[in-house]
């Protein structure tokens, strides 16, 4: 156990060291994956660790994002306020939705999601006079500030980044490698077995849902209150389909997938866009690749081959 | 009152009466089997039993509690564990994490894993297989795994269907020593095909025809029963 620790948190000592070595660029670059991250880590307990393929989490993202950036932009709240109640308010949607949606399972299940988060998006645009529809609004400087430190500037917005991803990676191996982690496995192997062990799957299921919209609210919050921008576009289908692309490129039921594929698909695409704009055409392939030659992703292989009890 | 009770069970799948009208009686301690033709209605029978399958009309009392509307999943932590017919492991996963699942969704869940796991492997023969993936064990460990899952519930009433299946003869002496040293801590509910271990290891026996109970006794009562022999044994 101690190995798979070091590894984890020598990762995150070397991230945050990364953020005082490398040029400005790149780590605004690093912020913003890091921020993906966390929706990605949290999708991937959901889809990696208990198998529910939910096409909705960008609903759970921007209701972080919007419980974030509303207050802001309309009371005045403050950074702290808006990250707390962006987490909660991922959570509460991911329950509600998953109160309805988990009485169905697989294709069913993705179908609902997905229709669940196209009428919040269209619910964004639809009262525009208060969200700011598509084209969105900018979060007012004064409450981009976070126990003193401003957002705005790229170190304190680096160690912001890195901290909210830091805990969630640090929750999201203790929760694999809990009692309740094995539960998700099972779930997602084997879901009538798992019931005839005496483990509701329903309730199981919820929860894992309502702790994966915590971390896309977490997320999405981040987003808004780092980067100083909320719109309607990230309630869209895009914003479900990236963690799922994430996660199937860093390895879909793996800790730390999650930040190895918003990683390397954030480098892809920035590199793609310098010579097209069709940069969602890229996302598209690398996602057919993927599915049909690696479908367990880089830290999948890694699994198989190499280190079996990576978690 | 016995431990486990069945009054009027009964499921239909449109025309087809799979179980229709079964009273049944589990004494605790004992070991009950099951027997009838293909087709007869038992894995229909344990799947109402066990929840699995909703009944249509009747009622199941596990120690006098009425547990009929009861989901699958609560009727276990109550104490009633079934092993599947078709070997069930999470192949995927370590043996150890495949009993641990268990011992957690049993009906004592809080017990340290570290203890109570190899004790459940070691009932069944595998001490010191822990760390195998279930998926590549042989056949036969298979379903002694799923034997030790079972066990790892810490039940009260264990539903085996068919569990020789596929066994070879040797480990099937095994099995039946392993059966044997369960009672009279838990009751078993046996669904059995072999007639040389139901005859071997069952105190009573329930035949099952057509979805209704077509005798019941000890073996010997059922040996010599003319309607059993006509419907089953091949006489």
């Amino acid at each position: 156990m101690s190995r798979v620790w070091a590894l984890h948190l020598g990762l995150l000592v070397a991230l945050l060291a990364a953020g005082f070595l490398l040029p400005a660029y790149h780590a605004t670059n690093l912020a913003r994956i890091m921020v993906l991250a966390i929706f990605a880590t949290g999708y991937n307990l959901a889809f990696g660790y208990t198998g529910l393929l939910s096409l909705g989490h960008a609903m759970f993202f921007a209701a972080g994002m919007y419980a974030a950036g509303l207050p802001a932009w309309h009371w005045g709240w403050g950074a702290a306020p808006g990250l707390v109640a962006g987490t909660l308010a991922g959570g509460a949607m991911a329950g509600l939705a998953g109160l309805l949606a988990l009485r169905t399972a697989g294709v069913s299940f993705m179908i609902v999601t997905l229709m669940f988060a196209q009428a919040f998006a269209l619910a964004i645009l639809y009262f525009n006079g208060w969200t700011g529809g598509d084209e969105g609004f900018v979060i007012p400087d004064a409450s981009r500030v976070l126990l003193g430190a401003d957002l705005r500037q790229d170190l304190p917005r680096y160690v912001t980044a890195w901290g909210l991803f830091a805990a969630g990676l640090i929750a999201a191996l203790a929760l694999v490698g809990s009692r309740f982690g094995r539960v998700m496995v099972a779930l997602r192997e084997n879901e009538e077995r798992a019931r005839m062990l005496g483990i509701d799957p329903f309730a199981a299921k919820l929860r894992v849902l309502v702790i994966s919209g915590l971390y896309a609210g977490a997320g999405g919050a981040a987003y808004a209150l780092l980067f100083g921008y909320a719109g309607g576009s990230f309630a869209g289908i895009q914003y479900s389909i990236l963690p799922m692309l994430y996660v199937l490129m860093g390895g879909a039921g793996t800790v730390l997938g999650g930040i190895l594929g918003a990683g390397i698909m954030f480098y892809l695409t920035d590199l793609a866009s310098t010579v097209t704009d069709a940069w969602l055409f890229l996302v598209g392939a690398a996602l057919v690749v993927l599915v049909l030659f690696a479908p367990r992703g880089i830290l999948g292989w890694v699994r198989a081959r190499l280190w079996r009890d990576l978690p | 009152m016995s431990l486990l009770q069945g009054r009027g069970l009964t499921r239909h799948f449109g025309g087809l009466r799979a179980v229709d009208g079964v009273d049944f009686d589990l004494e605790a301690g004992t070991i009950h089997a099951l027997i009838g033709p293909n087709g007869a209605g038992k894995t229909t029978f344990v799947s109402l039993l066990s929840g699995r399958i909703p009944v249509q009309s009747g009622t199941i009392a596990l120690a006098g509690e009425d547990i009929t509307r009861l989901p699958a999943h609560d009727r276990v932590r109550r104490g009633l564990a079934y092993t599947f017919q078709i070997t069930s492991v999470f192949p995927g996963l370590s043996v150890f994490d495949n009993v641990a699942l268990a011992v957690q969704g049993g009906t004592r869940p809080d017990r340290a894993l570290a203890q109570a796991v190899p004790q459940a492997l070691a009932r069944v023969g595998m001490a010191g297989m822990q760390r195998e993936t279930a998926g590549t064990l042989s056949y036969g460990h298979q379903r002694l795994l799923e034997v030790a899952m079972g066990l790892a519930l810490a039940p009260r009433v264990l539903i085996l269907d068919e569990p020789t299946q596929g066994l070879a003869a040797g480990e099937i002496a095994g099995f039946k020593a392993l059966v044997r040293g369960l009672v009279p801590e838990v009751a078993v509910l046996l669904i059995e095909h072999n007639m040389e271990v139901v005859m071997d290891l069952a105190q009573w026996i329930t035949v099952l025809n057509f979805g209704q109970v077509l005798a019941r006794g000890t073996p010997d009562e059922i040996r010599a029963n003319p309607a059993v022999q006509e419907a089953y044994l091949g006489a």
